[in-house]
């Protein structure tokens, strides 16, 4: 649409490599899963809600693991938790991504000194591809994080062998 | 008594099938348990015979914190990030504590806007605990609309304390700021469009059949039920309880405004059931409303703050403070000792007083009713667990 819209009236070739073609599919249609943790949750239901609209950029709530491309780790993560975490992380089929959102998953946030039930960071039991900012951040925020999270897919090569 | 598939299962030679009892995990990550709720679901076919709660996969340690802040405003803060849905009236419920543990008296314009927030925040949290319902539901509309309006009492607080969620707006002894200029007209005009979407909103989801066939006679808590497991807020007067706190313990300056509480009539389906308690929250912003039209109308000049030590070190002793909150009545009791900190702080939340009766209410319950009961609870996570 918007980027090939009248652009290809005669003829429907176009070329580009393998790895290009399936990095676009790929972002473009970033799955999340649907699992809210504490208050940022609530920010991320925003950004899905009718101001933000975060479905224009193809990222549609799944509520299982198995259909899921990324997950979003909105809130606060505690000891009790993280073991399921880290669950539904090994359910999620490859290749799969982790967003970070907030200040209690990124490092356990205003819970960081007394709270001992609380785990200082998500990426202690999954690791994570970008870290949102803020307390909570706002849906803004989400969204950006989101788009970085798509340069990073873009500049991805599922074909190459990784190097080692 | 509970009616079981051996009653209803029979074969055409009139014996009875016989089924065994199995038990279902659902949650901690489940769509729509509002959260990391964990409920252990024993069933019979698809019958609910005992429901389970597990909680404590948020608990992030309030008490301890309060213990080892350095000073008493440093606790506003983590009360907010108690009840996320409804920041500002927990803050509301601390400081009234606070201010009655120090005795202090703040300025009338202080109470006039905190009321003008308290309602403000009802709305935005009914908004969320009916929307969220609806998607529980299967519509998906209403709660678009209704988030569309959230956002506008969002910015109405984003202008006054910069922050979307979580605030720190209400200090002890005062407010963090006065409110902005441009205030009082944006929130009235709220007040105006918000009318209709509440008239769209009932005419879509509160009175459409299917919603009222989901949700009418299920979870039926009976009066005397409501009051042995002490629940209070809408859960209470849904059973048809006339009680609220802001009437019969008018903590601010409620009682200089005009409004009914609302109790459920049973318009549709019974008194007490999923339908009503739905119906309350609608009904209660049309009162909040109501009481944000009154104070804007009347709000008097003055200072926001009150002149307080920064370090507010009171007289041995204790203090309960407490506000009716949109889940229900919100506490907070606190023991103070000769320092700077507070000996410690225990918080009586709504939430987790109405979950503990969602093992009587759902038993007999179909499977998918109980969704219907887990959404009309309106439980917050980070206030249960705390």
């Amino acid at each position: 649409m918007g980027l090939l819209d009248q652009k290809f009236e005669s003829s429907n070739v176009i070329v580009t490599s393998f790895d290009k073609l399936l990095n676009w599919a790929r972002l473009s249609s970033l799955w999340q899963m649907q699992f809210g943790l504490a208050c940022c949750a609530i920010e991320m239901m925003a950004a899905s809600a009718s101001n933000f609209d975060m479905m224009r950029f193809g990222v549609i709530p799944r509520a299982t693991p198995r259909q899921c491309d990324v997950m979003i780790v909105s809130g606060t993560v505690t000891l009790k938790m993280a073991s399921r975490i880290k669950r539904l992380y090994d359910q999620m089929s490859e290749p799969r991504y982790v967003i970070s959102m907030g200040s209690c998953s990124n490092c356990g946030g205003p819970y960081w000194e007394h709270g001992y039930h609380v785990l200082k960071g998500v990426d202690r039991v999954i690791p994570v591809d970008v870290y949102v900012p803020g307390c909570p951040p706002r849906p803004e925020a989400l969204i950006e994080g989101l788009i970085k999270l798509q340069e990073k897919i873009r500049n991805e090569s599922l074909v190459k062998k990784k190097a080692v | 008594m509970i009616k079981t598939t051996l009653d209803i299962a029979r074969t055409s030679t009139g014996k009875s099938l016989r089924t065994e009892e199995m038990v279902v995990n659902m949650g901690p990550q489940h769509p729509s348990t509002h959260g990391v709720l964990r409920l252990e679901v024993v069933l019979d076919g698809e019958i609910v015979v005992d429901v389970i709660p597990h909680i404590g996969y948020l608990h992030r340690c309030f008490e301890k914190h309060c213990e080892h802040m350095t000073s008493y405003q440093q606790v506003i803060p983590y009360v907010d990030r108690m009840d996320y849905v409804a920041a500002m009236t927990n803050e509301m419920a601390y400081v009234v504590a606070a201010e009655k543990l120090l005795k202090i008296e703040v300025p009338e314009r202080v109470h006039y806007i905190r009321i003008i927030m308290a309602e403000l925040q009802r709305i935005a949290s009914h908004l969320i605990a009916i929307g969220t319902f609806g998607i529980d539901m299967g519509a998906f509309t209403p709660f678009l609309y209704y988030f569309r309006d959230r956002e506008k009492i969002l910015d109405l607080f984003e202008m006054t304390c910069g922050a979307r969620l979580l605030y720190n707006y209400m200090w002890i002894g005062g407010l963090s700021h006065d409110l902005p200029p441009q205030f009082v007209e944006k929130a009235k005009q709220f007040c105006v469009d918000f009318k209709k979407t509440m008239k769209e909103v009932n005419d879509l989801l509160n009175y459409n059949e299917i919603f009222i066939k989901r949700t009418a006679n299920v979870g039926v808590l009976p009066k005397d039920l409501a009051i042995n497991y002490a629940c209070s807020g809408p859960m209470l007067r849904a059973s048809g309880v006339d009680f609220d706190l802001r009437r019969d313990d008018p903590y601010t300056l409620y009682n200089k405004f005009e409004w009914n509480v609302i109790v459920g009539k049973g318009e549709v389906g019974v008194v007490g059931d999923v339908w009503n308690r739905n119906m309350v929250r609608q009904n209660e912003m049309w009162e909040s409303v109501r009481i944000i039209e009154q104070a804007l109308a009347t709000l008097p000049e003055g200072d926001v703050k009150k002149a307080i030590p920064k370090r507010i070190r009171p007289t041995p002793g204790d203090a309960y403070g407490r506000v009716e909150g949109p889940r229900g009545e919100l506490g907070f009791y606190i023991v103070a000792e000769d320092s700077v900190t507070p000996f410690r702080i225990k918080a009586r939340a709504p939430a987790f007083v109405n979950l503990s009766v969602i093992n009587e209410i759902s038993k007999g319950a179909m499977l998918a009713d109980l969704v219907a009961i887990i959404g009309s609870i309106d439980i917050v996570l980070g206030e249960v667990d705390r």
